[in-house]
């Protein structure tokens, strides 16, 4: 009996997401509305509860796809795999605003080169702290505070250790988590009520995953203009943080 | 037809991310340069022209604002999918530097949206078309 269950759920994965996550989705909303009045976005709930399963699926399962390394749910993997996010998030798209995404250019390209500069300045002041001084490890940790895919990009292309390399991924996890949980409860204090806010954040953040979780759980209606230039910055990232951002460490640090 | 709609966003996210790989290899590096975002801004033109020219039926439309409707859950999804137990795996160094990362950077938020918002006054006297499209052009 319940292996048949289980058999029907593994031959049925993707379906079998859509159902977990409607019923996390109505739980997390109901847990906003009574719990916090409202006041606590039901997204903002559902991401955590998301997480939080995730944490719950690492650990059982020893993966690193939290909960969809758990055989029955392996569903969430494929619904929140990159495939289907960048078809969603491309879809954000089309209620955004036409004038307000031409105008994205400049503030946008700003926030980009600040965001990965200052990711990677602050990446790599923790790394000295913490007793780094070889110029490889300290631009491949200064590279993960950029995102969890420059980290590795840049510390392979650089030869670095993989002890460092993992660092710098779980550097560039920390951020795209805190990212997501944190935007909803930031929001008011940083103005980021705007689609211009909201491009500049999606620059400075960079992390895609992050900055499209954080403002679905601050305002949905903000989301295509932060990811918008959230995807560009990996790629800038990458481009910078093995040349010229290496160099500058390399001279300053031998 | 919905299809027709969904087929347009799919188009735009392929052509998107193909133009993204590219770019990358212009530039030199392993990874997608924007193609999401190329994919976004094609989208927003596609769709403008093609309401403009009356070409994109209601229905048509349906098509892409499903999947629009379905990215919060998709988040949830990727929530659900992230290596946490790695993020907290990682450690002191880890940890204080993405925490640290994510201050500063909301520290600078105002800061860069100021230099934006002064272009936007900038801008203001340049509306058109009275009160009633004012929020068009805005």
């Amino acid at each position: 009996m319940f292996e048949m269950l289980s058999e029907v759920f593994k031959d049925n994965s993707l379906v079998v997401s859509f159902a977990v996550i409607g019923v996390t989705m109505y739980i997390s909303y109901l847990i906003s509305d009574k719990l916090t009045n409202g006041k606590f976005h039901g997204s903002a709930v559902a991401i955590i509860v998301g997480l939080v399963l995730a944490y719950f699926g690492g650990i059982t399962t020893g993966g690193e796809n939290g909960l969809s390394d758990v055989g029955i749910f392996a569903g969430i993997g494929i619904m929140g795999g990159g495939m289907l996010r960048d078809f969603a998030i491309v879809a954000t798209a089309f209620g955004a605003n036409i004038d307000e995404m031409k105008k994205a250019g400049l503030p946008g390209i700003i926030s980009l080169l600040f965001g990965v500069v200052v990711s990677f300045v602050v990446g790599v002041s923790v790394a000295l702290a913490f007793g780094y001084t070889d110029a490889v490890s300290l631009t491949t940790i200064g590279a993960g505070a950029g995102t969890y895919i420059v980290g590795p990009v840049t510390g392979s292309a650089l030869g670095a250790s993989s002890a460092v390399i993992t660092l710098s991924i779980a550097a560039g996890l920390v951020k795209s988590i805190l990212t997501m949980i944190g935007t909803p409860f930031i929001a008011k204090y940083i103005g980021l009520n705007n689609p211009r806010s909201a491009i500049v954040y999606g620059g400075l953040m960079g992390t895609t995953s992050g900055v499209a979780g954080g403002l679905a759980a601050t305002d949905p209606k903000l989301v295509p203009y932060g990811a918008m230039t959230a995807t560009f910055y990996t790629g800038i990232g990458c481009l910078l943080a093995p040349s010229v951002l290496f160099l500058i460490t390399r001279a300053i640090f031998g | 037809m919905v299809i027709y709609g969904v087929a347009l966003l799919a188009i735009c996210l392929l052509a998107g991310t193909f133009l993204g790989e590219l770019l990358g290899v212009i530039v030199g590096v392993d990874a997608n340069v924007g193609g999401v975002g190329i994919a976004m801004l094609m989208l927003v033109l596609l769709v403008d022209y093609l309401k403009r020219n009356k070409k994109l039926t209601v229905k048509s439309q349906e098509g892409v604002s499903f999947w629009s409707a379905m990215y919060i859950p998709i988040v949830i999804a990727m929530a659900a999918k992230q290596n946490v137990v790695a993020a907290l795996d990682g450690g002191p160094v880890a940890i204080l530097a993405g925490v640290a990362v994510v201050g500063v950077s909301w520290a600078m938020v105002p800061l860069l949206s100021k230099i934006g918002r002064e272009k936007d006054s900038h801008l203001k006297p340049e509306m058109i078309g009275g009160d009633n499209h004012v929020r068009d052009a805005k």
